[in-house]
C-alpha cells in the first residue's frame, strides 16, 4: 500500500478513536466541563498535560530548528521542560488546593479586584489565540503534504474533530482525548527516531545513539563528523553555540517562567483529587515530556547529517522523491546559481526572503523561483518545518512509519489546540460572564455560554489557520514574555507573600507586562531592521526579554505593597489555607456526593 | 467544606503551620539550588568549561544542556513529592490524616487514588 492510503487509514483510525472517547466521557456539568470534576488521576493526568503541552510546534517544529541551529537550541530544550520544576515546587499544589477552575479565579479572589481578574482574563485570551492559530496551521501543513487536500478542508476537517470533542466533553472528554493522543504522538515520534538510531549509529536508544560512533565502521563519533560537517560548508560547528551566553541565560529563563505561567498547563492540574496529585502528576507529565525532549535532539543531529549528505553536491536530477514532494509544497526551494545542476548547500541565504515560485520550471526541472538570488554560494532553501516529516523519508524508512508520523502531528496539534480552546471557553463564560457581566445565571447557562464561546473560539482559530497572520512566529515571545511577566508573578507572590495585596499585584503586572510587550513591539514590529544584537538592551533579546519584564514585576510590586494597605484579613486566611494540603480532597467528595 | 478547616486550626497551633511552611520552604529552595545548578550552571554559565570533559561520548557541557538537565528536571519533581509528603505526614497536614497512606501504596491502587478515600 502507498504511503497515502496507509496515512488515511492511520488518520482515520485515530480520529474515530479520538471521537468515540469523546462520546464515552460527555460533560454534564460545568464542573466536568472546566476541570473533568476533580476526578482524574494523576498518571492519566500528567500523559493529559504532556500531550497539552506539546503542541505542533513541539512535535514539528522543535527538532528541526534545532537541526538548523545546534547548541542553541538548548534554549528550548531546558526552556520548555525546567518550567515544570516551577510548576510542581511553587504552584500547581497550592492552585490545586484552592480549588476553583481557572487562573483568573485565582487572581480575582487572591487580590479581591475584578481589575486583577479582567487583567488576568485578557492576557489568557491573548496567550491562548497566540498559541492556537500555529496549531491549526500546523494540522494544515500535515493534511495538504500527506493526504494532498487543500490546506483549507484540512483545517476545516482539524476544526471539526476538535469541535465535536472540545464542545460536547469539555474538559473531561479533552482529558481522556488528550491520554490517546499522547500515546499516537509519541508512538510516532519515536518509532522513526529509533529506526534513525540503529540505522546511523546502530544503538536503538536515540538518546545514547546521539553521543556514539556512527555505524559505517570509521568510528568517529557522530557529533564530531557533524561538527566537521557543518564548519566545512560554512555553518560553524553543531556543538557551539553563536548566541551570547547572557542571551541564552534570559531566553531559557523566560520559556521555563513562561511555561510555569501558562492557564493551559496551570488548569491541568485543577482536574486532580487531591494536592498530593497535583504534585506528582507534575512529575508524571514531565516524564512524558521528557521522553520526548531527549529525543529530540537526538532526531535533529541524525537528520542533520542525513541531509546534508543525501542533498550536498547531488544533481538535481537524482535528488529523491521526498525532496521533490516537498518543492511542490513550496517548503523547499532551490536556485541553480552556478550553473552546474548540482544543490550546492553552505551557510547563508540563497534568496532573499521566503521563496515566491514563477511558473513553470527550470532546465534540469526544478520550480523556478522570482526571489533575487544573493551573493554566497549556498543554493538551497529548506523550510525547518519539514525535517520532523520529512525524516522517515529522508532516512527511508518505510511507508507506514512515514504515515504514522502525520498522525502524530495531528495528534500533537490537535490536543493543544482542544487544550487551549477549553481556557479560552472558560475564560469567557465563566470569568467574563458568570464573575463580572451576568452573576446571577444558572449552571446550565453558564454550561451553555462556555459551549458556545468554545465553538466561537474554534472557528477565529481555524480563520487563523487558513489565513495565517504573518506575525505567528513573532508572537510565539510574546505569549511566553507574556506569561512569565504577567502570570508567575503574581501567582507566586499570592502564595507565598501574605502581605501581598492588589494594589502591588496590579501595578506589578501592569509593569512587567507594559515593559516585556513594549520591548517586543519595538524590536518586531516597529522597528525590526534594528533587531540585531548591538541595539539590545544588555544585550537580551526579545525572546528573552520577559526574564527581566517579571524581574520588574517583582520589584514594583514589592515596593507598591508595602507603601499601601494590607490585604484583608479573609484574604490572609485563605492563603494560610492554600499553604496546607488537608481539605482539598474533600470538595471533590463533597462534589461526588451531589 | 468548612469543618477540615475548623479542625485544622482548632487542632493545630499557627506555630505548628508556620514550622511546616518553613520546613516546606528550606525543601523548595535546596531542590531549587538543585535545579538552578544543573541547568544554567552546568548548561549555560559554565557549559563551555564542562566541554573539556567527555561523557557517554558527549561533551560534557553540551550534553547537561541538551540531555542532562532534563533528567535532573525529572528527578528533582519525585525528590520533592516524596519529601512532601512525609513533610505532610509528619506535621498532621496530610490529606489523608485519618488513615495514611504510603507513597507505594497510593500511587498503585486499582482504578486510581479516589478509591481509597475515606468517605467523611
Amino acid at each position: 500500500m502507498d504511503v497515502q492510503a496507509l496515512t488515511f487509514i492511520f488518520v482515520g483510525v485515530t480520529f474515530a478513536m479520538y471521537i468515540g472517547i469523546a462520546i464515552w466521557s460527555r460533560a454534564g456539568s460545568t464542573d466536568e466541563f472546566y476541570v473533568a470534576g476533580g476526578g482524574v488521576s494523576p498518571l492519566a493526568n500528567g500523559m493529559a498535560t504532556a500531550a497539552d503541552w506539546m503542541s505542533a510546534a513541539s512535535f514539528i517544529s522543535m527538532a528541526g530548528i534545532i537541526s538548523f541551529i545546534g547548541r542553541d537550541g538548548t534554549v528550548y530544550l531546558m526552556g520548555w521542560t525546567g518550567g515544570y520544576v516551577l510548576l510542581a515546587l511553587l504552584l500547581a499544589p497550592y492552585l490545586r488546593k484552592f480549588g476553583k477552575y481557572t487562573v483568573p479565579d485565582f487572581v480575582g479572589d487572591r487580590y479581591y479586584s475584578d481589575v486583577a481578574r479582567v487583567v488576568a482574563v485578557v492576557c489568557t485570551i491573548f496567550i491562548s489565540f497566540t498559541y492556537v492559530a500555529g496549531q491549526m496551521r500546523g494540522v494544515g501543513i500535515v493534511f495538504s503534504r500527506f493526504l494532498e487536500v487543500e490546506i483549507t478542508t484540512g483545517v476545516l476537517i482539524g476544526m471539526a474533530i476538535v469541535f465535536f470533542y472540545a464542545v460536547l466533553g469539555g474538559m473531561k472528554g479533552i482529558t481522556y482525548t488528550q491520554v490517546a493522543q499522547y500515546c499516537v504522538l509519541i508512538f510516532a515520534f519515536m518509532v522513526p527516531a529509533i529506526f534513525i538510531s540503529m540505522m546511523m549509529t546502530g544503538n536503538p536508544v536515540p538518546q545514547l545513539g546521539f553521543g556514539s560512533t556512527l555505524a559505517d565502521g570509521s568510528g568517529i563519533y557522530l557529533l564530531d563528523k557533524l561538527d566537521s560537517l557543518s564548519t566545512e560548508l560554512g555553518f560553524g560547528a553543531y556543538t557551539e553555540g553563536r548566541k551570547s551566553t547572557i542571551d541564552v541565560f534570559f531566553i531559557t529563563a523566560a520559556l521555563m517562567i513562561g511555561t510555569a505561567g501558562l492557564p493551559h498547563v496551570i488548569v491541568r492540574f485543577f482536574t486532580v483529587p487531591k494536592v498530593r496529585d497535583a504534585r506528582i502528576s507534575a512529575g508524571y507529565a514531565l516524564v512524558f515530556i521528557a521522553i520526548l525532549y531527549t529525543t529530540a535532539p537526538a532526531v535533529a543531529s541524525f537528520a542533520r547529517v542525513n541531509l546534508i549528505q543525501v542533498v550536498n553536491q547531488t544533481p538535481y536530477s537524482q535528488t529523491p522523491q521526498w525532496f521533490k514532494n516537498w518543492e511542490d509544497t513550496s517548503l523547499i526551494a532551490w536556485v541553480d546559481k552556478n550553473k552546474d545542476g548540482k544543490i550546492q548547500y553552505l551557510a547563508g541565504k540563497p534568496f532573499k526572503g521566503k521563496p515566491q515560485f514563477n511558473e513553470g520550471r527550470g532546465l534540469h526541472g526544478e520550480r523556478l523561483i522570482a526571489n533575487p538570488s544573493t551573493e554566497n554560494g549556498n543554493e538551497l532553501y529548506i523550510d525547518r518545518d519539514i525535517i520532523v516529516l520529512a525524516n522517515p523519508e529522508i532516512a527511508q524508512l518505510p511507508a507506514w512509519v512515514i504515515a504514522l508520523v502525520a498522525a502524530g502531528a495531528l495528534a500533537a496539534a490537535l490536543s493543544t489546540a482542544a487544550g487551549l480552546l477549553l481556557v479560552i471557553s472558560t475564560s469567557i463564560a465563566h470569568d467574563l460572564m458568570k464573575k463580572i457581566v451576568l452573576p446571577t445565571i444558572t449552571d446550565k447557562q453558564e454550561l451553555m455560554f462556555a459551549r458556545i464561546s468554545a465553538a466561537f473560539a474554534i472557528s477565529i482559530a481555524g480563520y487563523f489557520g487558513i489565513h495565517p497572520p504573518g506575525f505567528v512566529a513573532q508572537v510565539v515571545a510574546f505569549a511566553f514574555g507574556l506569561a512569565a511577566s504577567s502570570f508567575f508573578p503574581v501567582l507566586l507572590m499570592g502564595i507565598f507573600s501574605k502581605r501581598m495585596n492588589k494594589e502591588g499585584a496590579i501595578t506589578g503586572m501592569i509593569t512587567g507586562i507594559g515593559f516585556t510587550a513594549g520591548y517586543i513591539i519595538y524590536f518586531k514590529f516597529i522597528n525590526p531592521g534594528a533587531n540585531t544584537p548591538e541595539n539590545w538592551w544588555l544585550g537580551i533579546s526579545p525572546e528573552g526579554i520577559g526574564t527581566l519584564g517579571m524581574i520588574f514585576n517583582f520589584i514594583v510590586s514589592y515596593g507598591v505593597s508595602r507603601l499601601t494597605p494590607e490585604p484583608p484579613e479573609k484574604v490572609r486566611a485563605m492563603v494560610e489555607n492554600i499553604r496546607i494540603p488537608q481539605g482539598a480532597g474533600d470538595a471533590y467528595h463533597h462534589h461526588l456526593r451531589h | 467544606m468548612n469543618h477540615f478547616k475548623v479542625e485544622f486550626m482548632t487542632d493545630s497551633p499557627s506555630s505548628k503551620a508556620q514550622a511546616y511552611w518553613r520546613e516546606n520552604i528550606r525543601t523548595v529552595l535546596f531542590l531549587l539550588a538543585i535545579w538552578f545548578i544543573v541547568s544554567y550552571g552546568m548548561g549555560v554559565l559554565f557549559a563551555d568549561a564542562l566541554d573539556h570533559f567527555r561523557f557517554l561520548g558527549f561533551r560534557l557541557g553540551f550534553w547537561m544542556a541538551q540531555q542532562g538537565a532534563i533528567f535532573c528536571f525529572v528527578i528533582l519533581i519525585f525528590v520533592y513529592v516524596y519529601k512532601m509528603n512525609k513533610l505532610d505526614h509528619k506535621y498532621g497536614v496530610d490529606e489523608d490524616k485519618d488513615d495514611y497512606v504510603p507513597d507505594e501504596d497510593y500511587y498503585h491502587l486499582e482504578g486510581g487514588p479516589q478509591d481509597s478515600d475515606p468517605e467523611p
